[in-house]
Order: structure tokens, then C-alpha cells, then sequence
């Protein structure tokens, strides 16, 4: 045990030389100055959320509030927005967007990577050119033909325009697809399974890791979204997170410690969801961006 | 006989049943895919030849030709809002090389890497409203930013309006867009390393490579494609800047970039003919610059389409090299047990 510990000082003296030195206090050094720079506007917004009204107009915003145990903004904020309904309205919407698109966009995988048909090549460049189409684009006329279905102010109406697959997963879908083996299908056939069945039982099982990716790459993404949700749903009960914080537009625009704390409100969920995801996380970002 | 019939029918069922299998799995995605992409796309191209509101009926649709085009090229605040994205453009650049950097770092032994990692990349989760509010505070006379550089002795007298001012609030923008997305850019550089096979790295410090060396020689090569990849798209990215400037300033103050414009003359001032002019005109700088970026890919790396087969190779030559190492010492333990 001591010769072991020994061995590992002797190690570590053995690679301490003057430039580690340097380079290491300049890393640290920059590291602490962009995470800084990072939590810097994070950390205001929850000092002035604890703030009292009367605090918040007398001191200054990066002086702590006298009590940390002050949640009235929080209460508050919960309340003029709606956030409970709201909160439950995106809960809805990422679920069934993420479950919907996940089977139709591996189904879609699966064909394109298992059958050649004529089409096959045109279905996949119909898809990438419809990523080139930036989406605040599109929208212009995407609304009028959400208007003629009778698709505003829906919550269903949102779902549905939100489960149009994107090409990031399809890609991540068909990547991944390409390495299970596809004897594995042909000795389902064998036994006798229909297609059906061996996307089920076979393909689908198989696909885990990518649609976890996938999940959380959309997953991010629909819950942020705001540009269409307030576009789309805009009577009280159909709001979602994002857009429940446009309450505090206009009359209250200046009342921050309120703003703040309907902030950090929204913000909770995703980072309780990061705290615990943290490396799938970090993957699927680096595995999403390989074909992005 | 018999089994020949039974054969054919198998045959025949199996096509069945991919036919069926091919249709009923294509048929939902391409439906929502045409009507929520390519039947927008149409009307938007039709549209942009009639001068006309959502709430025209078809008939008193006035059509107008090229009109709405002239229009978006004349008009100062259509075509001139793209020199925006030149602001953008420099930030996303800026973006990419902290992002390298950062990445660089955490990517060695770092005592509470993961910790810095998290800070930096969470900013990422937070959605853009929120981000506007957060950043709409942190910019306020006298708030946040104003209180931090007092602190490093700044006058408050000599501080700009970060919103207002002309000269600087197009940068301020830009840094909540880097704020926001550079730690992304960083984890995603940090996968493209971390895929680096660490034999290199001691190799390399046995041979007496210093981080710098290591840097140059063999993490910069190794991720050189998607660097450029990001670089590339940064270009069609920053011409189609919205978010910040959208749900920071709303465009006020000279912050209109053409997607801003584009969203109030569509949704305020109800010209639906003149945004989707506008629309189309991006469209088709934005199809033009990928076309150019795939020519460019093709011509710089000749194999960056086939991106993964590359890799493999890669993979299949290092464990064959791997391999032949472990040859070597089981023969040199042959030899040492020969000469024992």
C-alpha cells in the first residue's frame, strides 16, 4: 500500500515541471473567467428574484437580498402566468411530440435503410432540402394554413405541426440502423415474423441509444420553442412554458424581480433534467452534430 | 410441384407485405413533411407576386409580378438589414475559436472539468424568451454588466447604453448569441476529441510533444473536418439571425436583422406578399451558399462526404497497428522465454 503511494508522488513530482506550472495557472484562470462570464447573468437573476419590491428599487442588483427564503416573487410570478397550466401544457406537447416523432422518424429510417424502391433517394433529398428552409421562414405561410385547418389556438393543432421529423434524427436513425446487422431481420423472416413485427421486436429495441439521442436533442428543442407557440397558441389555457413568460411583456416589463423569478421558474425543469442527464446529454449533442 | 407453388406464394406475400410495409411507413412523415414544408413553400413563391394580407379572400388578391422583389431589393430596411449578419458572422467565428480553446482545455486532466463544462454548456437549455428577459436585465443602465465593470473601475459616465447605443448594441446581441450557444459548440468539440485515441497522446509525450505540439499535431488534424463544418454553417446561420435580436430589442435601434424585418412586415404590418418575397430572396441565397459550402467540402476534403467511412478506416488501421504491436511483444516475450 505505502510503495504504491509512493509511486504515484514519485509520478506526479516527476511531471511538475515549469511550463505545466504555467500552462495549468493560465487554464484555471480561464476556466474561472468564462464560467464567470457564464453564470454571471444567471446568478444576478436569482439574486434580484429573492428581492422584496422595496428591495429591488432601493439596492443595488448585485447586492444579496436580505432573505433567501423570500419566494413571494416566485408565488407570484407562478400565478399571473399561469405557470401550472402552462407547465402541464408543455409537459403535454413534449410528449407526444418526442413519442410521435421517434416512431414515425425511425419508421421512416427503417424503410429508407432496409427496402430499395424507386423513391427511396428522392424521399431523402425531400427531407435535407427541407432542412436547408430555415423556420421563421416558412412560418409566414406555414400560419395561413394553420389558420384554414382550424389548427390556432390548439394545443393539438401545435402538436401535430411540431411532429414533422427533422433530418437530424432521421440521419442519427438511419446511421445507427446501418450497423445492425440486417441478418438478424433475415433470420426473423425465417421464423416466420412479418416486417411489422421485426420493427417491433426487432429494430425498435435496437435503436435505444439513438433515440435517446434523438429525445434529447428534440427534447431541448420543443421545449424551448417559443416563435411558433406564440404564434399558434395564444388564449390563456393553451400557452406553453415559453410563452407564459410573455405575461411580464409590457405592464409589468420592468418589474424584474418578478421577470426573474417566472425565469427561473421555466428554467427548473431543465435543469433538474440536465443535473441528472448530464452525459447522455453531452453525447447526444456530439453524436447529433456528426451529420447536422 | 408443390413446393415450387408454396415458394412463389411466399415470394408473393413478402413483396405484399413490403409494399405495404413501405407505403404505410413513409405515408405519415411525408404528409406532414408536404404540408407543413412544401405546400408552405409553394404558397409562399405564389404569394410573393400579390400585394394581399392573411385576411384577403383569394379574389381581392391583387397581383403585383415581380413587384414585391423590386421591393425587397429598394426598400433600405429589407435587403440592407443582411449587413447585420456580418456582426454575426465575426461572433460566430469568435465563437468557434473559445469553443476550440475551452475545449482544448477540458479535454486534458482538469480538476473540476466536468464542473466547468456544465456551467458553460447550460446556457444552452435555457429557452430564448428567457434568455431575452435574462439578457434585457443584465444590459439595463446601471444593472448587472454597468455594476460588474464598476467593480473593475469603470465610470458609469463612460458606459454606453448597451441597447441603445448604435455603435455597440449589435454586439451586445451578438455576445448573448455566443453566451448562449458556444458552450454547445465546446461539447460538441470535446466529443470530436475525446474520439481521438488517447495511445496518441502518450505517444506523443513520450516523444517529448508539449500540449501546444500535441494541439497542432494531432487534435487540430483529427478535428479539423468539423471545425470547418461548423465554421461553414456559421455563414448560413448568421444570415438567418432571429432569436436575439427578435426577444432582446424586437429590432429596435438599428437591431432589425432581415428575419426580424421579415417577421413584423409578415405578422405586424400584415404585407404577406413582401415578407414572402423576402423569404424566398434568403431562400435562395441560403440554397446557393450550400451549394457552394458542398462544392467547397468536396473539393478541400475529398472524403468528407463519406465522413464515417473514413473514421472507420481509421479505426481499422489503429487497431491493426494495435494489433501488430501485440504481435511484436508476444514474439519479443517468445524470444525473452527462448533466451530465459
Amino acid at each position: 500500500m505505502d510503495s504504491t503511494v509512493k509511486v504515484k508522488s514519485y509520478k506526479y513530482k516527476k511531471h511538475y515541471n515549469p511550463e505545466q506550472v504555467v500552462f495549468g495557472f493560465i487554464k484555471y484562470l480561464v476556466l474561472c473567467l468564462f464560467g464567470f462570464i457564464a453564470v454571471l447573468p444567471i446568478i444576478s437573476c436569482i439574486i434580484t428574484a429573492f428581492k422584496t419590491n422595496a428591495e429591488y428599487q432601493t439596492t443595488n442588483v448585485m447586492t444579496p437580498p436580505k432573505s433567501w427564503l423570500n419566494f413571494s416573487n416566485f408565488i407570484d410570478a407562478f400565478t399571473k402566468a399561469n405557470m401550472g397550466r402552462a407547465f402541464l401544457n408543455s409537459l403535454i406537447v413534449m410528449i407526444v411530440v418526442l413519442v410521435v416523432s421517434v416512431i414515425i422518424g425511425s419508421q421512416l429510417a427503417f424503410v429508407l435503410n432496409r427496402f430499395k424502391f424507386p423513391g427511396n433517394g428522392l424521399i431523402r433529398n425531400l427531407f435535407f432540402f427541407a432542412s436547408l428552409l430555415p423556420s421563421v421562414a416558412t412560418q409566414v405561410t406555414v400560419y395561413s394554413i394553420m389558420s384554414s385547418l382550424g389548427f390556432i389556438n390548439h394545443l393539438y393543432g401545435y402538436i401535430v405541426m411540431m411532429c414533422g421529423t427533422d433530418v437530424i434524427s432521421i440521419y442519427l436513425f438511419i446511421q445507427y440502423m446501418e450497423n445492425i446487422p440486417v441478418s438478424l431481420d433475415e433470420s426473423a423472416i425465417m421464423d416466420g415474423a412479418s416486417y411489422w413485427k421485426i420493427y417491433w421486436k426487432i429494430i425498435l429495441p435496437l435503436l435505444k441509444p439513438a433515440i435517446v439521442t434523438s429525445c434529447i436533442l428534440k427534447g431541448v428543442s420543443v421545449y424551448n420553442e417559443y416563435y411558433c407557440a406564440n404564434l399558434y397558441l395564444q388564449t390563456p389555457d393553451v400557452k406553453t412554458l415559453a410563452v407564459s413568460l410573455y405575461t411580464f411583456v409590457g405592464p409589468k416589463g420592468s418589474q424584474y424581480n418578478l421577470i426573474c423569478a417566472g425565469v427561473i421558474i421555466s428554467f427548473i425543469p431543465a435543469l433538474i433534467v440536465f443535473i441528472l442527464f448530464q452525459n447522455q446529454i453531452y453525447s447526444g449533442i456530439a453524436a447529433g452534430a456528426v451529420k447536422g | 410441384m408443390t413446393e415450387k407453388k408454396t415458394f412463389s406464394q411466399w415470394i408473393t406475400s413478402r413483396r405484399v407485405q413490403q409494399v405495404l410495409i413501405c407505403i404505410g411507413f413513409t405515408v405519415i412523415p411525408l404528409v406532414l413533411l408536404l404540408i407543413f414544408t412544401y405546400i408552405p413553400f409553394g404558397k409562399m413563391v405564389q404569394f410573393s407576386f400579390f400585394k394581399m394580407t392573411y385576411l384577403t379572400p383569394p379574389q381581392a388578391r391583387r397581383f403585383v409580378g415581380w413587384q414585391n422583389y423590386i421591393d425587397v431589393f429598394r426598400r433600405k430596411d429589407c435587403f440592407g438589414a443582411l449587413k447585420l449578419s456580418l456582426y454575426y458572422m465575426v461572433g460566430a467565428i469568435v465563437q468557434l475559436f473559445l469553443a476550440l480553446l475551452l475545449a482544448t482545455m477540458l479535454s486534458f486532466k482538469t480538476k473540476g472539468g466536468n464542473f466547468f463544462k456544465g456551467l458553460m454548456f447550460f446556457p444552452y437549455m435555457i429557452s430564448g424568451i428567457a434568455i431575452g428577459f435574462i439578457f434585457k436585465f443584465f444590459y439595463t443602465r446601471g444593472f448587472v454588466l454597468d455594476t460588474v465593470l464598476q467593480w473593475c473601475g469603470f465610470n458609469l459616465k463612460d458606459l454606453p447604453y448597451w441597447l441603445k447605443d448604435q455603435r455597440i448594441n449589435n454586439w451586445s446581441l451578438v455576445f448573448t448569441s455566443v453566451w448562449r450557444y458556444f458552450g454547445q459548440n465546446m461539447v460538441l468539440f470535446i466529443g470530436a476529441i475525446m474520439s481521438v485515441d488517447s495511445e496518441l497522446y502518450e505517444a506523443a509525450s513520450l516523444d517529448g510533444a508539449n500540449k501546444w505540439e500535441q494541439f497542432r499535431y494531432i487534435i487540430l488534424p483529427s478535428i479539423k473536418t468539423i471545425v470547418t463544418l461548423n465554421v461553414i454553417l456559421s455563414i448560413t446561420g448568421s444570415l438567418s439571425s432571429f432569436e436575439q435580436p427578435y426577444v432582446i430589442t424586437n429590432g429596435a435601434n438599428g437591431t432589425g436583422t432581415y428575419f426580424v424585418i421579415m417577421n413584423r412586415i409578415a405578422h405586424t404590418s400584415q404585407k404577406v406578399g413582401l415578407a414572402s418575397a423576402m423569404a424566398v430572396v434568403l431562400l435562395m441565397i441560403i440554397i446557393i451558399c450550400t451549394i457552394l459550402q458542398k462544392l467547397f467540402f468536396k473539393y478541400i476534403f475529398r472524403d468528407a462526404d463519406s465522413d464515417d467511412e473514413s473514421y472507420k478506416a481509421k479505426k481499422a488501421r489503429l487497431r491493426a497497428e494495435k494489433a501488430a504491436i501485440k504481435a511484436n511483444k508476444a514474439r519479443l516475450s517468445q524470444t525473452k522465454g527462448g533466451i530465459a
